[in-house]
This record gives structure tokens, C-alpha cells and sequence, in this order.
């Protein structure tokens, strides 16, 4: 097959890479430039770590591939940056991993990959792809610690269908050994966990310089009373714990979690744990890669990117799913996908609205 | 479509960004390197070594119609012209503002903006359409308050040659010291380092056949600047650092052999670019031909393919055996958009779509016929490539 082996400069997309060229595949290399920083002198300077460009440049030398880079800024500010800051005005919370995978590495990139006659796009993400009766189905990873099917779980049947995901099957410590066996110098790279638009890690700062000060109110969910101050709901995520800067501490004495947000008003409403506990989750426009579940269908849910499996029964209605859990679930975000799962199999994924 | 260079034969359009080592050149860099001696040392070795450098400056100077002193040598056109934005710049402390040309090169770009960021009033100089500088933009902007003024001789991304005569003329009249990035035009077109007003003039070694890390600055001898480096004080105080003997040999040779050929090949090398750009229109009715058809560097010829990606056009005639550049300045090989398509007005998506193809001395019409022959595929593909198919509408 002739593949494009997506080469971030880190050491999973590395190795995946050289799988695939190990596999006998025809592969070339790209550096997606996807965020743009602004030098001093106000030009842009390319993509935020020209480092990391350079190493991807290197792998492909060391794999004997061409290499070029691809810019995608422009689609990635328009679909995942603009996406993020405006979900976080609506009082959401996004997940800009998952939305480039779905618009931009396995929508522009594999557009463009197959225009140009590609069979495939090859990334170093943790999931596997398993022929099924009815063709490729998505899979969790084997390393439990690394599996990013969660992120990938947008993918419809065809975009899997030319994916390839080498890594699914190995430990990110086999992975790192491998990298050094083959004599690549990113073996012990660091993984990357931040958000690559937000290179210092700081999304609150962030978030402040894109959408201002947006002062409000800390209110007790229960009272209604007014038991503080914020510089801008957007900073607050449901389930958050810390950083909320109470002066007085709850009667009871236990601690509070953030339990919902109003970015119309300006709100955080906090109160104690068990306020966050939510039995049913709606979640809307469904994604679907496997069987669409028939009516009481039993799967599992995952809420969040490394958050555990839960069991739920599901009702598909028209555009809306609804997960009734076995077991009440906390911190669920208004914004963030709700994943399902048969066993490993990824069967679809929905966004998660306002109960 | 090969991907991994299958192809045998291989047609080099990129010649602006570098050329192929003249073997003269070459020659005289292996002799001079093989001998010991630095140029600064008293002895018979480093007397022997300072001949050389001598013989090449003196060599540089006839070529370029200057003094022999007033050849600086550098590591480049990068530091050359470094050397004079900043020293002209910083010898002119109570002239607050600085001219420059708003398409100039990155070397000339970012020291500018730099100034700028240190406190001087920088005034960019629009062009036209066409990539030209109109001498009156820089009359009207000159004064006693201006350090300099800097006008590249011709543009590297689309070839533009400036009306430079003029610019200096302006400039010697204000009483404004005045700075061209030359390093295009070497070799090209007639370059005169005497022309009235010239304050400084930068040129660049592997551009025509010298090694990279060669290069000089030409200086006006009256001329005040601040050193960039400081240290040992070779090169008039003004440029220190041992002088590499064997790079200023090969670059004495390189432009001796450019300056004398630079109108047999400026001449065959329009007659390529002609072939090349008729080519282009015959095949792809709907390009746009960026740059003065007239006003031009020889070698130089850059296009913007509507609904194409350069990028994507790149690694298809890559494959396919053709190397040429998105005309983009590049770190790294991450492209940025292009300052110079920018400042001539053209829109931002058909900027994009933008490929240079450079000629130089070893170019034939088979170079020509090989671009021609594998474009019609690569466009068809790309355009292919820059429609959505599998992207859905959320």
C-alpha cells in the first residue's frame, strides 16, 4: 500500500512509521503544521516547535522516506481552535484532540492523501483496527495506560477503513525499547500531554487572552446564596475541584465541586459531591462505527479521555442518545464525547449536552 | 507516481536558493585550503595566505567597479547584510527612522523589524502589484531624520528587479545612507557597486557557484558603521574574525567568472524562462504569472496555480523528479505564508498556490521539457487534492 505516515516528531508516530515501512508499504512522511505562533516581529514563524519539525524531518532521513511538511493552520484554527475557545464561551467543555482527529488528520490530511492516490493515513495513536465480518472495526488498545481509542472514537467506518494504527497492539514501554533498538534519537522523548496549541500548559492564561475577563459569581447550589467571585466561567470545568478560592468553607465541612455552569449569566454553581451525580447522560449528533444499538442495548460509556468504562443501557432517539448507567456517574461535561463501547469495540461516539 | 526518487533523471529549478559549486571555485578553494597560514600572521605562510585574500579582493573590487577596501568579507549575504542594517543603523543614533522596502529578504527583514523592536521608527515602502518599488515611495519618505534606506537590487520569491539608480540617486541627494541585498542580482543582471548614492551593497558566495559561508559586504569607504562582531579587527575594524582563504579564493573566481559570463547567461537564461512561462500558460490556461514579465531576474519564474496547494505541488513534482520551491521563506521546511505575495496584494488563498522555479548555470531546455512534461499530472492531482471527499459537515 502507499501511505502517508503522519511523523509528529515524537516517538509513537516514529515507530509506527517504521512499521509500516517494515510492513513493505510504499510510505512518505509528513510534518502537519497545524498552530501558528507569532514571532516578536508580528510574522508568523511556522508551527509552534520548530523542534519537533526537525526531529520529524530526521525520523524520515533515518527511515529512508521522503518527508514534507503540510500546512494545515488555517483548517486547524478554524476547526479546532476557534471550536475550543467558542465551546468553552458556551460553558462546554471540549476536546481539541478528538476534533483534530476528526477534522483535520482523518478528514483534510486523509482527503488530501487519498486525492494523491494514498491508500492510507498512518498514525502513531494506541487503538487498534480489527477485520471484522463486516469490515475494519475500531479497537481499545492493548496498553490500557495509553489507549486513545477515546479520541479516535469520531472516525466513521470509511476514514478507519484507511487508517492504520501500528502501536494498537504493543506497550508504550515496547514501543520506546523499539525506538532505541532502531536507533531513532526520540526514543526517550518525553510525551507530549499538553494541549500543542497551549505550549506552556497554562489553558486558564490562555483562555483569559482569547475571550477577556468575564467577572461572576460563585453560587451555592443549593441556597442559591452568592458565596463568591470568578474572573471568567470559562476557566471551570463540572467536577473541578480546585481553584475555586472559597473564603468560607462549606457548613458540613466537605469539600465542593463545580456542579454546573450558566455562561449566559455568568455563574458557577458548587455544592457537595453527591450533587455531581448524574444516572442518565443525553448526548447528541452520534458518530456510529459499529452497530447502531437496538433499544435497551447494553454498552459501555467512557466520559472522558483515560476515564474508566461504565455500563449503561442506551436509547438511540433520532439525533439523541441516552445512557442510562448501572452506577451513577460524576463529573459528566456538557461539551466533552461520550464514547460506547461493545467490549473493546468502538461502536460510536455523541457529544455530551446539558441534562 | 514514483514516491522514492525511482526516477533517474532529475531537473534542479531551484537555483536561487542554491547552485551548483563552479569547479573553478572549487579548485581554488582545495589549493588555498591545503596550504597552512592565517592571513593575519606575519611570516611567509600567513604573507602567502594574505595574498590571496588580497588578490581576491582586489579581483572582487574590478569586478564590481569599487576600491579593494571597500570589500568586506563576511560569512554571507545573511551577515552582510546584518552587518549594514545594524551598523549604518547604530552609527546613526539620533536619526530615529529606518526605510525599507516591505518585500525585502529575511536577512534584511528581521534585522529591520529588530531595530524596530529596540526603538526605531520603521517605515515599511509599499510596492505595486508587480512587486516594484516606485522611486517616489522612498523620495517621499526620505529626510535628515532617516539612518538609511534599504531596497533589495531584485526579489528573490518573484524576481522583481527595483529601479535601484533612482532609489540611490534619491537617497544621495537626502543626504541617507543606502543599503541593497544584492544577492540575487549578481551574476544575473549588471551590477555597479560605484552607482552614485550606493552606500552598501551584500552578496552571497553559493549563489553563484562560491561555497556557502562566503560573502561580502561592499562598503562605501566614507561609510560609518558600528561592528557587528567584535574582536582580532581584520576587515577594516569592521568585521572581525580570521579571514578564510580558501572561501574568499573561490568567491574571487565565482564572481569573476559570473560578472564576465552575466550576459551570455542572462541572455540564455531569458530564453529558457520564456520557453518555461509559455509552457506553464499552454498548459495551465488559468495560472497567474506573478512578478514584472519585463522587469525580471533572468532565472526566475514564479506562478500561483488557482485551487492548487503549492505544498502539495511541491512533493508531486518532488516525486516526479522535478525540484523547484513554493517561493516561501522556510524554517526548517515549515512554510510561512509569503511577506512578499503579501505586500504585492495577491490574495492569501491564491498566494497558497504559488510555486518558484529558479534557473541557473547548469539549466538546459531539457530541465524545461522535463517541468512541462510532468506538470499537467501534478496540477490535475493536486486539484484533485485540495477538494474535501471524506470530510463530513458537522
Amino acid at each position: 500500500m502507499r501511505v502517508i505516515a503522519a511523523l509528529s516528531g515524537g516517538v509513537d508516530s516514529a515507530v509506527a512509521a517504521a512499521r509500516a515501512v517494515d510492513a513493505g508499504h510504499e510510505v512518505v512522511g509528513v510534518h502537519l503544521a497545524l498552530s501558528r505562533a507569532q514571532s516578536s516581529t508580528g510574522r508568523s514563524k511556522g508551527c509552534c516547535s520548530i523542534a519537533d519539525a526537525q526531529d520529524a524531518r530526521r525520523i524520515a532521513d533515518m527511515l529512508d522516506i521522503p518527508y514534507y511538511v503540510w500546512d494545515l493552520s488555517e483548517a486547524f484554527a478554524r476547526d479546532v481552535i476557534d471550536d475550543f475557545v467558542e465551546s468553552y464561551r458556551e460553558g462546554l467543555t471540549p476536546n481539541p484532540c478528538l476534533r483534530c482527529n476528526e477534522t483535520i488528520k482523518f478528514a483534510a490530511v486523509l482527503d488530501r492523501a487519498l486525492a494523491l492516490d494514498f491508500d492510507a493515513v498512518c498514525t502513531g495513536h494506541y487503538a487498534r483496527i480489527v477485520d471484522g465480518i463486516d469490515g475494519p472495526e475500531l479497537h481499545r488498545a492493548v496498553d490500557p495506560d495509553k489507549d486513545q481509542s477515546y479520541v479516535l472514537s469520531v472516525l466513521t467506518p470509511e476514514q478507519i477503513a484507511a487508517s492504520m494504527f501500528p502501536l494498537g497492539g504493543s506497550l508504550k514501554s515496547q514501543v520506546r525499547a523499539e525506538a532505541a533498538e532502531r536507533g531513532l534519537r526520540v526514543a526517550d522523548k518525553p510525551d507530549s500531554h499538553d494541549i500543542c496549541f497551549i505550549p506552556d500548559g497554562d489553558t486558564s492564561a490562555w483562555l483569559r487572552e482569547h475571550l477577556g475577563e468575564a467577572p461572576g459569581e460563585v453560587v451555592d447550589a443549593v441556597s442559591g446564596a452568592v458565596i463568591g467571585q470568578h474572573s471568567g466561567a470559562y476557566a471551570f470545568t463540572i467536577g473541578q475541584r480546585r481553584g475555586l478560592d472559597l473564603r468560607e468553607p462549606a457548613p458540613s465541612g466537605s469539600r465542593r465541586y463545580v456542579v454546573d455552569i450558566d455562561p449566559s449569566e455568568g455563574r458557577v454553581f458548587v455544592g457537595e459531591e453527591q450533587l455531581l451525580a448524574r444516572a442518565t447522560i443525553t448526548a447528541r449528533d452520534p458518530i456510529w462505527c459499529g452497530p447502531i444499538p437496538a433499544a435497551g442495548g447494553r454498552l459501555s460509556v467512557q466520559i472522558r479521555a483515560h476515564g474508566e468504562p461504565m455500563d449503561a443501557v442506551i436509547d438511540v432517539i433520532d439525533d439523541r442518545v441516552v445512557a442510562h448507567l448501572d452506577e451513577p456517574a460524576r463529573g459528566v461535561a456538557p461539551g466533552q464525547a461520550m464514547a460506547m463501547y461493545e467490549g473493546t469495540r468502538v461502536i460510536g461516539s455523541a457529544t455530551i449536552v446539558r441534562p | 507516481m514514483q514516491m522514492n526518487g525511482a526516477t533517474s533523471e532529475r531537473a534542479y529549478l531551484d537555483h536561487a536558493a542554491t547552485t551548483a559549486l563552479l569547479p573553478e571555485a572549487a579548485e581554488a578553494w582545495r589549493e588555498t585550503a591545503s596550504r597552512v597560514g592565517n592571513p593575519s600572521s606575519l611570516h611567509a605562510a600567513g604573507r602567502a595566505s594574505r595574498r590571496v585574500v588580497e588578490e581576491a579582493r582586489e579581483s572582487i573590487a574590478d569586478d564590481l567597479r569599487v576600491r579593494p577596501s571597500e570589500v568586506i568579507f563576511t560569512s554571507g549575504g545573511t551577515e552582510a547584510d546584518n552587518l549594514a542594517v545594524k551598523g549604518l543603523a547604530w552609527a546613526r543614533p539620533n536619526r530615529p527612522r529606518i526605510l525599507c522596502s516591505a518585500i525585502e529578504h529575511h536577512a534584511v527583514l528581521d534585522p529591520v523589524a529588530w531595530l524596530g523592536e529596540q526603538g526605531r521608527d520603521i517605515e515599511w515602502i509599499p510596492v505595486d502589484s508587480l512587486g516594484r518599488v516606485g522611486p517616489e515611495a522612498v523620495r517621499e519618505r526620505l529626510g535628515d531624520d532617516v539612518a538609511l534606506c534599504t531596497v533589495m537590487w531584485a526579489n528573490n520569491e518573484v524576481g522583481t528587479v527595483q529601479p535601484i539608480a533612482e532609489i540611490a540617486a534619491a537617497c544621495a541627494e537626502a543626504g541617507v545612507p543606502f543599503h541593497t541585498d544584492a544577492v540575487q542580482a549578481i551574476g544575473q543582471l549588471p551590477v555597479d557597486g560605484s552607482l552614485p548614492g550606493l552606500t552598501s551593497l551584500a552578496l552571497s558566495g553559493h549563489k553563484i557557484g562560491a561555497p556557502v559561508g562566503t560573502g561580502a559586504l561592499v562598503l562605501r569607504r566614507d561609510a560609518r558603521v558600528v561592528p557587528v562582531v567584535h574582536g582580532g579587527g581584520q576587515e577594516r575594524e569592521v568585521r572581525s574574525g580570521t579571514l578564510d582563504a580558501a572561501g574568499i579564493a573561490a568567491l574571487g573566481v565565482a564572481l569573476h567568472h559570473a560578472v564576465t559570463a552575466q550576459a551570455d547567461h542572462a541572455a540564455r537564461m531569458v530564453a529558457l524562462r520564456q520557453d518555461l512561462i509559455d509552457g506553464i500558460v499552454r498548459l495551465a490556461p488559468g495560472v497567474i504569472v506573478n512578478g514584472d514579465r519585463a522587469q525580471r531576474l533572468p532565472g526566475n519564474v514564479h506562478v500561483s496555480f488557482p485551487g492548487c496547494e503549492g505544498d502539495t505541488l511541491l512533493m508531486l513534482l518532488d516525486a516526479a523528479g522535478v525540484e523547484c520551491s513554493t517561493g516561501s521563506a522556510c524554517t526548517a521546511g515549515v512554510p510561512e505564508p509569503s511577506h512578499v505575495l503579501e505586500a504585492m496584494g495577491i490574495d492569501a488563498a491564491l498566494a497558497r498556490g504559488s510555486l518558484r522555479f529558479s534557473l541557473g548555470c547548469p539549466s538546459t531546455s531539457g530541465d524545461v521539457d522535463r517541468v512541462l512534461e510532468v506538470l499537467p499530472g501534478a496540477l490535475e492531482r493536486a486539484t484533485r487534492a485540495a477538494t474535501p471527499r471524506l470530510r463530513r459537515t458537522t
